[in-house]
C-alpha cells in the first residue's frame, strides 16, 4: 500500500520511476532512429548506467522527455506516451507506433490518441513491472495498414526525430490540445545549442547492492536492473498475441513525446500490489464495458475474491452472497425462472437496482444484433416468444412413468426376437469392419 | 519446485536454421543475463553493464537484438552450427528441436557430483522445408520474418509473467546460479542441447540415452 512507504522510500521509488520514463523514451527512440544499434558490455557501472544497461543517453532525448514530464511522474490517469511518425519529403506525416507508458491501477488504453494509426492497429503489451503504488505499463499500439505508404515513393532524406510535446497534464479534450513539435538533429548538424549530458546529472542510480537476503527495493534489476516491488508479481489483461510490424522506417523517423489521458475505454484488470493488507480479502476493482443487455453502464463495482455470476447485475449495498440468484433462489412461479421475469421488463428502464427487495435488476430486454422490435418476428421478439416452450409430453413425469412400465414388460419379448437373429446381425457387423 | 518449460516451433528452409535459432536463443538469453558482479570487502557487490547489439539476418526479413558479447554469441553459434549440420546430414524429414535450459547447481557431498536442478526451459522445434521457386523461397523470407516476430513477443510475455527466478546469491554461492566465465556479460546457468528427429524410434532412443547419461552423470 502507498500508506506504508516511508518518505524515503517513496522518494527513491519516484527516482527510479522518473529514470524509468527516460531511459524508456531513449531506447524507443534510438530505436526506432534507422540506426543498427551496437553498445559494448561493461564491467564498470557508472552512476548514469541506469537498470544495468549499456545506453549512451541522446541528451536532446533526455532533454525533450524532461521538458514534457515537467517535473510530474506517470501516474494513473496520466500516461506518457511516444509516438513515432512517418514524415515524407511532400511534408505529410502519418503515425507509425504509439509507445505507451503509465501507471494502473486499473488497465486502460486512450482511444483518442490512436486515431492516427489506421483501421485495425494492433496493441502489445511490452512489460510490467510492479510497484507498491501500482503496475508500470509499457505498451505499443502499432499500425498495421501502410497503405499511404504503398502509393508514394519517398526521397531518401537525412532521417529527423522531432519530439512532439503535450505536456504533462490532463486533457479533457485529447485530440485539441496543442502539439509541439520540436527536432532534433544529428549530431553532424551543429546547431549551438548544447544539452547537459546524463552523466552531469546529480542524480546517479545505485551501483552497490547488499549481498545478504537483499531487500526487495535493492535488488539488483532481473530484468534490466527495474527495481521490483515487494513479492507481487503484477498481474492485468491479456496482452494481445500479435506479430510486431518489422518496417523498418530508414527515413523521415519521426518521433513525438505526449501524454494521453485515459478516460473512455475501459477494460477488465486486477489491481496487485499492496492490497492485501489489512484486508484480508483481496478487493478486486472491475471497471467494464457496457454489456449488451445492461441499460445503465455500472462503471465501477468492488467484488469480493469471491467470484459470483452475474454479480454485475446485483445490488451493490447488498451482501453479495446473500443476493445472489444462484446462492438464494427467490421463490418464482414453476413455468418461468426468476431470470426470465426480469428479461420480460420491456418498459422498465435501468432497472430496480436501488429496490433492495428485488434480487434481480430489472431491464430493457435488447438482444444483441436486433434491430428495434418493429417488425414482425424480430430477434426480441422470437426470443420472447420462445424462450419458454411448454414442457415435452414425453419428459412428463406420468407420462414418462407409463412408457418406462411398458418399456419393461415388452423387454423380454424383445431379446427373443433379437436373439433369433443374431446371425443376421453379426454379418451385418462383419460388412461394416 | 517445477520446473518451467516452453515451446516454440517454427518452420524455415534450410539456409535460414542458423539465424532463426540464433534469434531465438539470443533473445532469451538477453532477458536472462544481467552484468558481471563485482562483490566488495564490505558484503556488497556492484554489477556491470550489459550492452546490445542489433544484427540483421541475411536470409529472414528480421532483425534481432543479442548481448553484446563475442564470447557468448560465439558459444551459441557453435551449438547452433552443429545443430545445422546434423540436420542437414539426417537426411529424413528434417525435424529437430534444440533445448536451451536454465538451472541450478546444488553442492553434493563427495563422491557425489553436483546436482543440476533446472529451473526453466526453452524447446525450439525446427521443421525444415523445401521450396522449389525463387518466389517461394522470397514469400518464406517474409513469413518467417513475421512468425519470428510472433515468437519474440511470446518470450517477452513469458519474461514479464515475473515468476521464479533464483535468489540473488552470496559470492561464495555465484558459481551455483551464474555462469562467470564470461568477461562481459552474466548469464544464469545454461546448458543447450539438441536432437534430430529422423524417426519417431531413433528420437526416443536418443532421448533416453541423454537421460540416461544426465542422471548417472558421475
Amino acid at each position: 500500500m502507498e500508506t506504508d512507504l516511508n518518505s524515503q522510500d517513496r522518494k527513491d521509488l519516484d527516482k527510479f520511476i522518473k529514470f524509468f520514463a527516460l531511459k524508456t523514451v531513449q531506447v524507443i527512440v534510438q530505436a526506432r532512429l534507422g540506426e543498427k544499434i551496437c553498445t559494448r558490455s561493461s564491467s564498470s557501472p557508472t552512476g548514469s548506467d541506469w537498470f544495468n544497461l549499456a545506453i549512451k543517453d541522446i541528451p536532446e532525448v533526455t532533454h525533450e522527455a524532461k521538458k514534457a514530464l515537467a517535473g510530474q511522474l506517470p501516474a494513473v490517469g496520466r500516461s506518457m506516451c511516444v509516438e513515432i511518425s512517418l514524415k515524407t519529403s511532400e511534408g505529410d506525416s502519418m503515425e507509425l507506433e504509439i509507445w505507451c507508458l503509465e501507471m494502473n491501477e486499473k488497465i486502460y488504453f486512450g482511444e483518442v490518441q490512436l486515431n492516427g494509426l489506421g483501421e485495425g492497429f494492433q496493441t502489445v503489451r511490452v512489460g510490467t513491472v510492479g510497484t507498491p503504488v501500482g503496475t508500470i505499463t509499457l505498451s505499443c499500439a502499432y499500425r498495421i495498414n501502410l497503405a499511404f505508404m504503398s502509393t508514394r515513393h519517398f526521397e531518401r532524406t537525412p532521417p529527423i526525430m522531432g519530439i512532439i510535446i503535450d505536456h504533462f497534464v490532463d486533457r479533457p479534450y485529447p485530440s485539441s490540445s496543442p502539439m509541439h513539435p520540436c527536432n532534433y538533429r544529428t549530431t553532424s548538424e551543429d546547431t549551438g545549442v548544447t544539452y547537459p549530458s546524463v552523466e552531469d546529472s546529480q542524480e546517479v542510480c545505485t551501483t552497490s547492492f547488499s549481498t545478504s537476503p537483499p531487500s526487495q527495493l535493492m535488488v539488483p534489476g532481473k530484468d534490466g536492473g527495474v527495481p521490483l516491488a515487494p513479492n507481487q508479481p503484477a498481474h492485468g489483461a491479456q496482452a494481445d498475441q500479435e506479430r510486431l510490424a518489422t518496417y523498418t522506417v530508414s527515413d523521415g523517423a519521426h518521433c513525438a513525446v505526449t501524454p494521453s489521458s485515459s478516460e473512455d475505454t475501459e477494460t477488465v484488470s486486477n489491481s496487485s500490489e499492496g492490497r492485501a493488507s489489512p484486508h484480508d480479502v483481496l478487493e478486486t476493482i472491475f471497471v467494464r464495458k457496457v454489456g449488451a443487455f445492461v441499460n445503465k453502464p455500472i462503471n465501477q463495482v468492488t467484488l469480493t475474491s469471491l467470484d459470483i455470476p452475474f454479480a454485475m447485475f446485483a445490488p451493490k449495498n447488498l451482501e453479495l452472497e446473500d443476493a445472489d440468484p444462484m446462492v438464494n433462489p427467490p421463490d418464482s412461479p414453476e413455468t418461468t425462472s426468476p431470470l426470465q421475469g426480469s428479461l420480460h421488463s420491456d418498459g422498465s428502464s435501468g432497472g430496480s437496482s436501488g429496490n433492495t427487495q428485488d434480487d434481480f435488476v430489472m431491464i430493457d430486454f435488447k438482444p444483441a444484433f436486433s434491430k428495434d422490435d418493429i417488425l414482425p418476428m424480430d430477434l426480441g421478439t422470437f426470443y420472447r416468444e420462445f424462450q419458454n416452450p411448454p414442457q415435452l409430453s414425453s419428459l412428463s413425469i406420468d407420462i414418462g412413468a407409463q412408457s418406462m412400465a411398458e418399456d419393461l414388460d415388452s423387454l423380454p419379448e424383445k431379446l427373443a426376437v433379437h436373439e433369433k437373429n443374431v446371425r443376421e446381425f453379426d454379418a451385418f457387423v462383419e460388412t461394416l469392419q | 519446485m517445477n520446473c518451467r518449460s516452453e515451446v516454440l516451433e517454427v518452420s524455415v528452409e534450410g539456409r535460414q536454421v542458423e539465424e532463426a535459432m540464433l534469434a531465438v536463443l539470443h533473445t532469451v538469453l538477453l532477458h536472462r543475463s544481467t552484468g558481471k558482479f563485482h562483490y566488495k570487502k564490505e558484503g556488497t557487490y556492484s554489477i556491470g553493464t550489459v550492452g546490445t547489439q542489433d544484427v540483421d539476418c541475411d536470409f529472414i526479413d528480421f532483425t534481432y537484438v543479442r548481448v553484446s558479447s563475442e564470447e557468448l554469441d560465439r558459444a551459441l553459434r557453435k551449438v547452433v552450427g552443429e545443430f545445422r549440420d546434423a540436420l542437414r546430414s539426417s537426411g529424413g524429414d528434417g525435424l529437430g528441436q534444440m533445448s536451451l535450459e536454465f538451472y541450478q547447481k546444488k553442492k553434493s557431498r563427495w563422491p557425489f557430483s553436483d546436482e543440476c536442478i533446472p529451473w526453466e526451459v526453452w524447446t525450439v522445434k525446427v521443421h525444415v522445408v523445401a521450396l522449389a521457386t525463387e518466389q517461394e523461397r522470397q514469400i518464406c523470407r517474409e513469413k518467417v520474418g513475421e512468425k519470428l516476430c510472433e515468437k519474440i513477443i511470446n518470450i517477452v510475455e513469458v519474461m514479464n509473467r515475473h515468476e521464479y527466478l533464483p535468489k540473488m546469491p552470496t559470492q561464495s554461492e555465484v558459481d551455483n546460479v551464474f555462469d562467470t566465465g564470461l568477461r562481459d556479460v552474466q548469464p544464469y546457468l545454461y546448458k543447450i542441447s539438441f536432437q534430430i528427429t529422423d524417426a519417431l524410434g531413433s528420437s526416443v532412443t536418443t532421448t533416453m540415452r541423454r537421460l540416461i547419461k544426465d542422471t548417472l552423470a558421475l
